[in-house]
């Protein structure tokens, strides 16, 4: 075991350690260290602190606009598509070590590492397997490899069954939980460092919403995932352990069961109990 | 209730009467196309046959044909397109995908803009002075087309822009996270489902440079011109030539504009021959855009 892997298996904390759900010596993920971020001069995300335990779930709640999803779009540099977004602080990769937002690093790189699915289903106008193998094909991975893998993610992302008779049609002739699906094995395909949920369910009906949940709760096996989302109750469902933010700031992260049965936080206890949000 | 009632019906008034308004000024455009139309079949119809279409201009009313002027249009065309497409959708990309937005691109936007609305004339008279006298292209079959060309960029990059715009950031967000770089963006995802767009808008501007007149005169397309232009394929190698780019040309509507300036009324019966040809070809072009547009939005719905 090298040094960097010795670190990243320091506990986390006392709390995440007796977390719902939760491994106990969970080693590190990823570990943000005071986070800024601006969107030209408005201050987006204000001295974010906090560690994303590996093969755990990590809900991020909060009201609109409060920066969650802000906060997970820096994962994979996404905010550097568009001018004057600007970034301070660290977001650190375990266990390669690497600062995900430093200036040295390539955005390119991130993305390929880390993969993404957005709240509105996103399938690319192409065919089923196309949608699929697309960031295969940016890996340079072909022929007998890139059906294989292919495969691999639909099964993963518990499509393979319902396209597999299909996998040549337009990938919009599906409906869309089946979109939604297939975009959690577009990002599966790539297998990446961390899967990033932003707002998976909303624009999905209630059954498309528990398929993606248990789904969620399937694949922290492999993979360490974040999910953002509206949901209290999703949250509580598939999370290990859930950040509240409020304008901008980390309230309160705690494994998700204290979080929604004795938070620390008054604020926190207030947008769990509705009466703001 | 029975101000509901009363109120209910003279809204219902006006909306008949908008009805009937719009009807009326429907039927004047179809109507003047109609009759344009009509009259151009009852004129011409009599003088379409395969010797009109394939015998050269001629003294004689009934012995005069279309073929160098068709000829000259579809070579002038194939030249505007090969030149105005990537042209065109190079810059409408580069404006839309790759351009920052600030003062300088804002200023470009408002000259593209601009440049769509300057009269056709004006192309003709800096074309003239640039690619005739300046560059020494001569009044040929590829100065006619570049003449055209600069006439329809401004209309295929607006066409290739709006096209782009149409596709939802989301699937600009779904690429780059996968780790594309902005040209496998471009390459794999936004031109093709932006062709149908782009297809669109380049037929259109094919259908209105077809048509013009006022710059090829500018730049001196011959009125009468009794021989063809080099072929592009010879006999020996290396069997293709670009000689015909060099050769003097007449396009369909000039050959139109020179029969019907002339006394005689046979001959301006051969001007609505050639206008039915050439109307043919546009309605042809424009039935093509639309097909492909049918085509692209049932594949692909947002």
């Amino acid at each position: 075991m090298t040094m960097k892997e010795e670190f990243a298996r320091v506990r986390v904390s006392q709390e995440i350690s007796e977390g719902a759900g939760g491994t106990g010596d969970a080693p590190i993920k990823c570990q943000v260290e005071d986070l800024n971020f601006y969107y030209g001069k408005l201050q987006a995300l204000r001295n974010i602190n906090m560690v994303f335990p590996a093969n755990q779930v990590t809900a991020i709640i909060g009201p609109s606009g409060c920066g969650k999803s802000t906060l997970v779009r820096c994962f994979n540099r996404i905010h550097d598509l568009y001018p004057e977004t600007r970034y301070e602080g660290k977001i650190i990769l375990q266990p390669s070590g690497i600062n995900l937002i430093g200036p040295e690093t390539d955005p390119l790189e991130m993305r390929m590492r880390m993969s993404m699915v957005f709240q509105k289903p996103n399938a690319f106008p192409k065919s089923v397997f196309e949608n699929v193998a697309f960031g295969l094909r940016l890996r340079e991975i072909n022929g007998k490899d890139l059906s294989g893998r292919v495969e691999k993610a639909l099964r993963a992302a518990a499509l393979w069954d319902e396209v597999k008779d299909r996998l040549r049609e337009s990938a919009y002739t599906l409906s869309g939980g089946q979109q939604q699906r297939l975009c959690i094995a577009r990002a599966l395909a790539t297998e990446p460092e961390m899967l990033l949920f932003d707002e998976p369910t909303s624009a999905l009906d209630p059954i498309a919403t528990g398929k993606i949940e248990s789904l969620i709760f399937e694949l922290k096996k492999n993979v360490t995932v974040v999910i953002v989302t509206h949901n209290m109750q999703q949250a509580a469902r598939v999370s290990d352990s859930t950040a509240f933010m409020y304008l901008g700031k980390l309230i309160e992260v705690a494994p998700t069961k204290k979080m929604f049965e004795n938070p620390s936080n008054k604020l926190t206890e207030e947008y769990i109990t509705g009466h703001f949000g | 209730m029975s101000d509901f009632k009363h109120i209910i019906a003279k809204r219902k008034r006006q909306d008949f009467l908008f009805n009937i308004v719009g009807i009326l000024c429907t039927l004047v455009g179809i109507l003047t196309l109609g009759a344009l139309l009509a009259d151009l079949l009852i004129d011409g119809l009599v003088r379409i046959n395969w010797t009109f279409l394939t015998s050269f201009p001629s003294r004689f009313a009934e012995r005069a044909g279309i073929l160098s002027s068709w000829v000259g249009t579809l070579l002038i065309m194939i030249v505007t397109a090969a030149t105005a497409v990537p042209l065109g959708v190079a810059a409408g990309i580069y404006l839309e995908e790759y351009a920052r937005r600030n003062w300088v691109t804002n200023l470009i936007e408002i000259n593209i803009a601009n440049l769509a609305g300057v009269p056709s004339i004006i192309y003709g008279l800096m074309a003239l002075s640039l690619l005739v006298y300046q560059f020494r292209l001569g009044q040929s079959v590829l100065t006619g087309g570049l003449t055209l060309a600069f006439l329809i960029l401004p209309i295929v990059i607006v066409a290739t822009r709006e096209a782009l715009r149409t596709i939802p950031q989301g699937i600009r967000e779904a690429a780059y996270a996968l780790g594309s770089t902005k040209w496998q963006v471009v390459r794999h995802h936004l031109l093709p489902y932006s062709l149908g767009g782009t297809m669109t808008g380049i037929i259109i501007a094919l259908s209105r440079a077809i048509g013009e007149t006022a710059p090829l005169i500018t730049i001196g397309a011959l009125t009468f011109i009794a021989f063809l232009p080099p072929p592009p394929i010879k006999g020996q190698a290396p069997f293709v030539s670009f000689e015909w780019l060099t050769s003097p040309f007449s396009v369909l509507p000039i050959q139109m504009f020179n029969w019907v300036s002339r006394p005689d009324q046979d001959f301006v019966v051969n001007a609505a021959g050639a206008g039915l040809v050439l109307i043919f070809v546009t309605l042809l072009l424009n039935a093509i855009a639309i097909a492909i547009r049918y085509r692209v939005r049932k594949r692909i719905k947002w």
